[in-house]
């Protein structure tokens, strides 16, 4: 039975910290419960401990706390939470206490949501292919088993509505294989969250989900815990049950300016922009609980969601992302301003992990020289698109305006598609070999010649595009479906906010 | 024996502690976590913890070892896999699983293992022997013959001396010194934070041969040089540092992964078994060794790693070995400077970083060098460093601080990785200041043309660059026809040339000899074409000829077959112009 002491001895409370004199024995990141002289009790952490005092921060807001008839305990222990697989398809807070209406959850085991670092030696290389079922990731930027990948994104922007439609759709291939998908909102607004919701709700997703919901008016503080819940939470699932873990942690940004704002009241020296020193080694804390281990079955990968603050990749948080996580998917605003969802830029975007992850037997033997070649015609088809604004369009030669017009296809049939389109890689594919099939045969110079004769279908005659607009209109007039989300991004856009008022 | 006053983070204050010494490495708590003060106050200690410090309290006992902080040099080195304080990552593995538990313990070299301890002609009883001098060799790995050596302050004659099989801790030979006798053992112990002496350092002439085109060709670096390669995430930076690790004609490679990806050091350790030494045909794990302090791990442990590595490498080299050490980056262990210095309340530098950052980057830096060492055996240490500025702007203090002090400047550039242009390092703005030095070595040893053949491919490169401006504004068909040739071989030279595949088979290495017959057929390509200008041919034709796609396959062509590829393409080019000028005339 462990013995607790309670201490009164509160010296001062500023912002979310409490310094608490004559303690002497409190360990370092030891948990702490505070009453509160209503009744009320809080949780906390130890930051610091001296022989003369601790301070802990407060896992919630300070209001009511006083100092003479608050009373804290160290708790003996540091922050845990108990875990089980009865956690997929309840929805829990930040700090991991259910917020839906159903019972209590019961769980296997207590886990420290610091985790520890995985031993480099006992990794193994991600090397799966995730479906999700959009093609510019699928295609172009594949998500690998094990690896961490962040969403750039940029305020407006349709991440929301792309990381629930990948909530919905990711797969594993072999299919006899267990999945699961652990959802973390940091700081998302209430508008958002209920949107989730309701979206895993409707389609079934949830069942297979756990989520855990910081609201935008919680405790800013709390958000410091919600990814490492959601991550002790998929680490259990993972190596203990043996599931194909996707972790989505939306959002980051907010994240870290809890962070920022927990070390301004530390007093602490701050980095670039106010971000305290550490954030590189406290971001890697999080992202670098993906992978894939040695012998155990499961897996952890991570898709992130980073508002980069006025669109800027330089900014401290996508910067010091962009250099702990494997690769990064780029949401872009021109994109968006021309009706194209998901606004995924394929030529900013990269996935360092793809070629393990492609291939025959994986995806198809062609998809590694599919997606050289649409890499290198889109960026040339972006060069002609400048010049054309220079010289105007009827100047540039034959081939650019073939370029041009591979670009255009390439946008509209390739990188756009509809909210409920749940592409499979060969329908990518296929899409693929449709806009290279704009280009004659003596332009495939990234494509083995095997693959041109067997996939390709001839220049100007897109064969499979008449059979994926058939695909595409049975899919617009699917009874249920009332989502118009098949139309521009803007108006899509429109509808979500009416339907929500 | 002191006791904890204060934890903060990796931070530890420690009272109580009158005469421990500064540097000197502590256990802390009851856990024995591993530590280093750094500050001494009074009776207290400030100590760095290399383990997370979770769950220790104030109170609990901290006690000093005596000794600074280092690492076990001896046969077993190679092929290991060590975190940033030489802990055996595959024994910490079997300890405490997947995951790396807290105050693990575990010798850095195998203490059961017995090697062949092979005594060297000429030593014996009686010998007179200085720090450093060879007494036998161990074979390590099939490539590598590890050299027993007399520890550093270590001076006497030969008491005794045996061959024959020993574990490291064995005593294979007695050197008796002012009196008393000292014990060699296979392993001996050096202090990581204090470079080891050497004879002499001297300027190196001879590069280091990476297989790399745009390095070998453009920027080269010297065996016993530094170089660093800055740039924004995405850029490559880690794949070039995995491709030298892999392909340069280092004797050794020590790799640094100090705060970066868990993956990434997953992939050397799966990789670099399969893979074979092009020189000697063995895997290239057998001359590599690993250190791994991933993003993860203690932050402290990473400061500790780039002095580990160094102090290795210092040991391979005393040998007489040429080695390459490869650091993935040196701004993760700034940046664990910086966080240490920030806890410690020290008045911050430039950007938070503490004010001793450049001098700290320059102590690294000057770790290398091609040496006659105390032995007299000659050999280097070539320092390769990857910077990460942040937002990829090199104006920041830690690439500041390195390029004051490297001479090889590999600047990656974010555009050229975006257009999947690798090795991304950028033409026009990277330099080397060891072309000079080197360029009797290559004359002698590839050629004179290619000396000329690089200068001429440098400035076309500038020139080419100077036209695309101008393109820009006024399209390619305003220019005049030489210009257009330069445009073109200009992107010849950068998409046959420069870009070079490190996933593909054959493109990953390429040997001095064919780099040098590769850039002759391109600016062979470009006489004909100037000729064929002046000969009053169209440029629309010279753009059609065929040869141009056999020169830019060129690299796909195995080096055993090169030589008559180059013969062919040479033929071809020849040909081809001379039907054109004739077709003009």
């Amino acid at each position: 039975m462990k013995f607790e002491v309670n201490y009164s001895t509160i010296e001062s409370v500023a912002g979310p910290l409490v310094v608490v004199g004559k303690v002497g024995t409190a360990s370092y990141n030891e948990r702490v419960r505070i009453r509160l002289p209503s009744g009320e009790s809080r949780l906390g952490q130890v930051l610091e401990t001296t022989s003369r005092h601790a301070v802990v921060q407060v896992f919630g807001p300070t209001d009511g706390i006083n100092i003479d008839k608050t009373s804290v305990s160290f708790l003996g222990e540091t922050f845990t939470i108990g875990v089980s697989e009865d956690m997929l398809g309840r929805i829990f807070d930040g700090q991991g206490r259910p917020r839906d209406v159903k019972s209590a959850v019961s769980f296997k085991e207590k886990r420290d949501i610091n985790g520890e670092p995985i031993n480099p030696v006992s990794r193994a290389m991600p090397s799966d292919f995730i479906e999700t079922g959009i093609s510019t990731i699928d295609g172009m930027n594949t998500l690998v088993r094990g690896q961490k990948l962040p969403l750039f994104s940029g305020s407006g922007l349709s991440h929301n509505e792309l990381t629930a439609q990948i909530t919905r759709q990711a797969k594993v291939k072999k299919s006899n294989e267990g999945f699961a998908v652990v959802f973390a909102g940091i700081g998302i607004t209430y508008d958002d969250a209920e949107y989730f919701i309701t979206e895993f709700r409707k389609t079934g997703a949830l069942s297979r989900t756990a989520a855990f919901i910081n609201l935008a008016d919680d405790p800013s503080i709390e958000r410091i815990l919600t990814p490492r819940i959601a991550l002790t939470t998929a680490e259990y699932l993972a190596y203990e049950r043996g599931m194909h873990v996707l972790v989505i942690l939306n959002d980051m940004t907010n994240y870290a300016e809890a962070l920022r704002e927990l070390s301004s009241a530390r007093e602490e020296v701050p980095g670039r922009r106010g971000y305290p020193g550490y954030m590189y080694t406290d971001l890697a804390s999080i992202y670098e609980r993906a992978g894939v281990i040695k012998g155990r079955k499961g897996s952890i990968t991570q898709l992130n969601v980073v508002t980069m603050p006025g669109d800027d990749v330089t900014h401290p948080i996508p910067d010091l992302t962009g250099y702990i996580t494997e690769g990064q998917i780029f949401m872009a605003r021109d994109l968006h301003n021309k009706g194209i969802y998901p606004e995924v830029n394929p030529s900013n975007s990269l996935s360092r992990l793809m070629s393990n992850g492609i291939g025959d037997g994986k995806t198809r033997e062609d998809h590694s020289n599919v997606k050289d070649q649409l890499f290198g015609a889109y960026a040339r088809a972006q060069d002609a698109k400048s010049l054309s604004s220079i010289v105007g369009a009827e100047a540039l030669s034959d081939t650019d305006k073939m370029f041009l017009k591979l670009g255009d296809e390439f946008e509209n049939r390739f990188i756009k598609q509809g909210f409920y389109e749940d592409r499979t890689i060969e329908d990518t594919l296929a899409i693929g070999w449709d806009v290279l099939s704009i280009l004659p045969e003596s332009e495939l110079t990234r494509i083995k010649p095997a693959y041109i004769e067997k996939y390709y279908h001839g220049h100007g005659k897109p064969a499979a595009q008449k059979i994926e607009e058939k695909k595409a209109e049975q899919q617009d007039e699917k009874p249920g479906d009332k989502d118009p989300s098949h139309g521009s991004g803007r108006q899509r856009k429109a509808t979500i906010t009416r339907r929500r008022k | 024996m002191g006791s904890i006053d204060k934890v903060s983070g990796p931070l530890v204050v420690a009272g109580d502690m009158l005469g421990s010494n500064m540097y000197d490495v502590v256990k802390v708590g009851k856990a024995k976590l591993i530590g280093e003060i750094i500050q001494l106050k009074g009776s207290n200690a400030i100590i760095q913890v290399y383990e997370d410090t979770t769950g220790l309290r104030p109170g609990e006992p901290v006690e000093t070892t005596g000794k600074p902080l280092s690492v076990e040099l001896g046969p077993g080195l190679l092929t290991s896999i060590y975190d940033g304080i030489q802990r055996p990552l595959e024994v910490l593995q079997k300890k405490s699983g997947a995951f790396i538990g807290k105050g693990m313990e575990a010798p850095a070299l195998d203490r059961k293992r017995k090697w062949k301890f092979n005594v060297e002609k000429g030593v014996k009883k009686g010998l007179r022997v200085k720090p450093g001098d060879i007494l036998g060799h161990v074979q390590e790995t099939d490539i590598i013959k590890h050299y027993v050596m007399v520890p550093l302050g270590v001076d006497g004659t030969i008491e005794s001396i045996k061959e024959g099989h020993f574990t490291i801790d064995d005593v294979v030979a007695k050197v008796k010194s002012k009196g008393a006798s000292t014990d060699v053992r296979l392993m001996q112990i050096r202090p990581v934070r204090k470079a080891a002496p050497v004879k002499t350092k001297f300027r190196s002439s001879v590069p280091l041969v990476t297989g790399q085109r745009v390095i070998d060709t453009l920027f080269p670096v010297a065996k016993g040089g530094t170089a660093a390669i800055p740039g924004p995430f995405g850029s490559g930076k880690t794949v070039t540092q995995q491709q030298l690790a892999k392909w340069s004609d280092a004797d050794i490679v020590v790799y640094v992964g100090c705060g970066e990806r868990g993956n990434e050091m997953t992939e050397v350790l799966t990789e670099f078994p399969e893979l074979k030494d092009p020189k000697s045909g063995k895997p290239l794990m057998q001359r590599t060794l690993l250190i791994a302090n991933t993003s993860n791990m203690p932050v402290a442990a990473r400061e500790a790693s780039i002095y580990t590595g160094i102090t290795i490498a210092e040991y391979f080299r005393d040998m007489g070995y040429d080695v390459a050490i490869m650091a993935d980056s040196t701004s993760r262990w700034a940046e664990a400077m910086r966080e240490i210095s920030a806890r410690l309340e020290e008045l911050p530098g430039e950007e938070g970083y503490p004010a001793y950052l450049p001098k700290r980057l320059a102590e690294y830096y000057e770790r290398s060098g091609a040496v006659e060492s105390l032995n007299g055996r000659k050999g280097s240490i070539t320092i390769i460093g990857a910077v990460s500025p942040p937002g990829g702007d090199i104006s920041e203090p830690v690439s500041q601080g390195t390029l004051r002090v490297v001479k090889t400047f590999w600047a990656l550039d974010a555009s050229l990785a975006s257009a999947r242009h690798f090795p991304s390092i950028n033409w026009l703005t990277s330099y080397s200041l060891y072309s000079g030095a080197l360029e009797q070595w290559y004359k002698d040893n590839v050629g004179e043309e290619f000396v000329l053949g690089r200068a001429e491919a440098m400035r076309l490169l500038q020139r080419e660059a100077e036209l695309k401006d101008i393109v820009q504004l006024v399209g390619e068909d305003a220019l005049p026809d030489p210009e257009k040739v330069v445009l073109d071989v200009g992107r010849m030279i950068r998409e046959g040339y420069l870009r070079q595949i490190a996933f593909d088979e054959i493109d990953t290495y390429t040997s001095l000899k064919k780099q040098n017959l590769m850039l002759g057929a391109i600016l062979n390509y470009r006489k004909r074409a100037d000729e064929a200008v002046r000969a009053g041919v169209q440029f629309d034709k010279i753009a059609s000829v065929k040869v141009k796609a056999d020169i830019a396959r060129l690299k796909g062509v195995k080096e055993s077959d090169i030589e008559s590829a180059i013969k062919k393409v040479r033929e071809d080019t020849d040909r081809e112009f001379a039907a054109l000028s004739k077709e003009a005339e």
